[in-house]
């Protein structure tokens, strides 16, 4: 055989396959949902005329905003407190090499149950279950915190050295003294950063959680929408902008101290 | 203190990780009130075993291990607690918290004393943290205190696990590999602080350790195991060449 005939690489059919078989699917599913140039160039000149009512964002409305913007952040800061409570002793149970397994087991199953349904999902659900209001979204936002976490809190605890555990057990102390002495301390500061995130994203959850009708600004932005109200939507939406970015301000100022 | 007889006392102990296979294979061992019984033998043979059944961080399959009369090996819940407080450990890594402080770790040696409150808010009695304040001036680290434990040296931490142990004022200190994980100078250093601590206050020492020379040093009795069973068990000058053969095997290493 020629030294031209050897292969330095050789060549993946399976990935080439993959790779045409997407590209013919995109074409397929592109046809099928009937995506053309035309709607498009006819959505962008929607947008345009949409964006040109929204300006200038008109704040007239201001204490309407206000109060939901407060319940929101209120939503938020409930939902995150009560979900770090619940979580920090689920998540203990659920770590593996904390807990007997006939904990961990079912606790990991109540934690995967938390996390499986959307939060809009859990939030319509106990709109249904609660009523209006900022108790269901309070509700909804605590489920998806305790299970965010919770998941990420055992994690943290099944990483850690066991030496120290073994020292505080050989001391004589029980099995709280132990997690007290020897546990927390390994996983706190990475429990404050999941806690931080968490909040951090609640503050972005409960400004939708009101669309579904479970309180907060989100159900002011939905009844603007719906009269065409576009610039007090500009002025929700700067708001809410604003929420987010103070929160990232402060959390990463948090998270700095910490180290 | 002293007891008449030896304050630990151990009768065909048998430990089995995998069934079928013993780790130690009924171990008879008495241990004097004072001064460090240095237990040698090749890795694996169960050195580690042994000091863990005695504070059962380890299970023992069968057998009986008296302190002061008290079955260990048939202690449960609270009661085992209890013992346990009594038995202070050294470990060849330290096993510190390295996030809290010195101080916090020589606290952890009074976790089986003081109430979880004061744990929890670090309100230890003034009695605990003065005597900490002394065991830390005792092993050498009088300004260490407030340190973490992550910013001490391996020879500093060690002393840190030493304080710990004393913490608990034991009846009995079990040391396993105490220094394999220091360099030679501050291994002795190390080991004479142990010696000369425990000394003073006449608790007697369960030393695992590799190094025979160390042993022969600073022991007053040498047990020499080999896959479980006691193949030497004297003075440190009573112990010959044709006795480590016996323990590590081999011919070419001596």
């Amino acid at each position: 055989m020629s030294a031209a005939a050897r292969r330095a690489f050789a060549p993946n059919w399976a990935a080439r396959a993959g790779f045409a078989a997407l590209a013919l699917y995109v074409v397929y599913a592109t046809a099928q949902l009937d995506l053309t140039w035309a709607r498009l160039s006819i959505g962008f000149g929607e947008a345009g005329r949409l964006f040109a009512r929204m300006l200038p964002p008109n704040f007239a409305r201001w204490e309407l905003l206000a109060e939901g913007m407060l319940e929101s952040l209120q939503i938020a800061v409930l939902s995150t407190a009560l979900g770090i409570l619940l979580s920090l002793p689920l998540g203990l149970l659920a770590a593996r090499n904390i807990a007997p397994w006939f904990v961990a087991v079912p606790v990991r199953g109540f934690i995967a149950v938390c996390r499986s349904l959307h939060y809009v999902i859990v939030a319509i659900l106990f709109v249904k279950a609660l009523g209006f209001g900022a108790l269901a979204g309070v509700a909804a936002l605590t489920v998806a915190s305790m299970g965010f976490i919770a998941k990420l809190f055992a994690e943290a605890v099944e990483e850690i050295s066991m030496k120290p555990v073994e020292a505080a057990r050989a001391a004589g102390g029980g099995t709280l003294a132990v997690l007290i002495h020897a546990v927390l301390p390994q996983v706190a500061s990475r429990f404050t950063g999941f806690c931080l995130y968490q909040l951090d994203s609640n503050l972005r959850n409960s400004t939708l959680v009101g669309i579904v009708g479970a309180g907060g600004i989100g159900g002011t932005l939905f009844a603007a929408f719906k009269r065409f109200d576009y610039d007090f939507v500009s002025a929700i939406l700067i708001a809410i902008i604003a929420l987010i970015f103070l929160a990232e301000l402060l959390s990463g100022r948090i998270r700095a101290a910490m180290r | 203190m002293l007891a008449p007889s030896p304050p630990l006392s151990i009768r065909g102990l048998f430990k089995e990780y995998v069934p079928g296979k013993p780790v130690l294979r009924g171990l008879d061992l008495d241990v004097e009130a004072e001064g460090i019984t240095a237990i040698i033998g090749p890795s694996g043979t169960g050195k580690s075993t042994l000091l863990r059944c005695i504070n059962r961080l380890v299970e023992p399959t069968s057998g009986e291990i008296r302190l002061h009369g008290e079955n260990l090996a048939a202690l449960r819940g609270r009661a085992l607690r209890l013992a346990r407080r009594r038995i202070g450990m050294v470990f060849q890594e330290y096993n510190l918290v390295e996030r809290l402080s010195v101080m916090e770790n020589v606290l952890c040696g009074r976790l089986g004393h003081v109430a979880l409150w004061r744990v929890f808010l670090r309100r230890y009695p003034q009695a605990d943290i003065d005597r900490a304040f002394a065991l830390l001036d005792a092993v050498g680290l009088p300004e260490h205190a407030t340190r973490r434990a992550d910013a001490l040296s391996g020879g500093q931490r060690q002393r840190v696990g030493i304080a710990r142990a004393l913490m608990q004022r034991p009846d009995l200190l079990l040391a396993d590999e105490p220094t394999s994980s220091l360099d030679p100078r501050t291994a002795v250093e190390v080991l004479e602080l142990l010696a000369r601590l425990t000394g003073e206050v006449g608790v007697p020492v369960l030393l695992n350790i590799h190094n025979v020379e160390l042993a022969r040093r600073f022991a007053r009795r040498v047990i020499g195991l080999s896959e479980g069973a006691v193949i030497y068990d004297g003075p440190p000058d009573g112990l010959r060449d044709a006795h480590l053969r016996a323990i590590y095997g081999g011919e070419d290493w001596l």
